[in-house]
């Protein structure tokens, strides 16, 4: 890989990692209200279903989580198992497009 | 204080083990004057490095009760433990023997983060004229004491984890270069400390700031190379 690919990588995950700071606050903030609230299981969602800013919230959400977490595990697997190279990356983009699908699916259920 | 100092030294290589001398306590005494009183009144085998004395060189350095300091400026009186010492070779370097660690990586690093300063002008051409208060010039004020004792290598724990990373002190040298007006390799260098074995791996543990002689912090430096790299990799130009 490049060293401006490198470098890429580095400030994708960086920059995804401002906007989990965000989802993360708003969404706990929304657990606890709504825990607080009662509401039922039922309750939330009649509130998510169609919602267009909840929907795109936790797209953004899934998406940031989906980019953060396997360049994170890309300097995990090279530091302590000493694993580099595209066996690797090959691996943690399979990794990143299982984490998309997985959240996607989550949104698609709660919201869609 | 006690007359004596219970010392236990590494002899060896990296196989090696511990051995237990008595030395003589004085006062004002460096960890550095324990060592030259084993070599000479006790065992004249023990191989160790020094030069200067007085913290110029950076050739004494080592691994004194678990951390890694340089031994000329460190007195006894503040890493004594109950009397006694512990003396290592530094970390994350070969051991050639005793408390000699090999270098030659250590410095093979600072080239190959282009710590070479490449001027472009010629005797025939005026000076460069930089104010100190610029603030180019006050980032590498802050960053070019550094005296090469490979401190901060060896307190390092990427350098630990990660044996080709180019560590604190090379990536302290190539930012005093990035700040220097004059200096006419600077899209090179930017390549040279960017990507996974440079500036981008540092975790900012600040061991480095931490245990650095000269009061220096690496950190920040790497903090700026990071900057540095990104900005350049995001306008096409790494």
């Amino acid at each position: 890989m490049s060293r401006r690919a490198e470098t890429l990588l580095w400030v994708a995950q960086r920059a995804s990692a401002a906007v989990l700071g965000v989802c993360v606050l708003v969404h706990l903030a929304t657990i606890i209200y709504a825990v607080q609230g009662g509401l039922t299981g039922a309750e939330i969602l009649a509130r998510t279903r169609g919602n267009g800013a909840w929907s795109a919230f936790y797209t953004v959400f899934v998406l940031a989580v989906a980019v953060h977490a396997p360049i994170g595990l890309r300097a995990v697997l090279a530091e302590w198992l000493g694993w580099r190279g595209r066996a690797r990356d090959f691996l943690l983009v399979s990794f990143a497009v299982l984490l998309a699908g997985m959240g996607m699916q989550a949104v698609s259920g709660v919201i869609g | 204080m006690s007359a004596t100092l219970q010392v236990r030294v590494w002899r060896g290589g990296a196989r090696g083990a511990y051995r237990e001398y008595e030395v003589p306590r004085r006062e004002s005494q460096t960890v550095l004057d324990v060592v030259t009183h084993i070599q000479r009144a006790i065992d004249p085998t023990l191989a160790y490095r020094y030069a200067c004395r007085v913290g110029m060189c950076g050739s004494c350095a080592m691994t004194v009760n678990g951390a890694p300091r340089w031994t000329c400026r460190t007195h006894v009186d503040k890493v004594a433990r109950d009397g006694r010492l512990a003396i290592a070779p530094l970390r994350n370097l070969p051991v050639i023997r005793d408390l000699v660690a090999d270098m030659r990586e250590f410095f093979d690093k600072w080239a190959r983060a282009q710590g070479q300063f490449k001027g472009a002008r010629t005797r025939a051409d005026d000076f460069e004229r930089i104010s100190p208060d610029s603030e180019a010039r006050r980032r590498a004020d802050a960053a070019i004491e550094c005296i090469g004792c490979g401190v901060c290598y060896a307190a390092c724990d990427v350098v630990a984890a990660n044996p080709g990373y180019l560590g604190p002190a090379a990536l302290n040298r190539a930012w005093t270069l990035v700040n220097d007006a004059r200096d006419a390799a600077q899209s090179g260098r930017l390549r040279a400390v960017a990507g996974d074995d440079a500036s981008l791996a540092c975790h900012t543990h600040m061991s480095c700031t931490e245990r650095c002689p000269k009061a220096l912090s690496p950190t920040a430096g790497i903090a700026g190379l990071k900057r540095a790299v990104s900005r350049a990799a995001l306008q096409g130009k790494l």
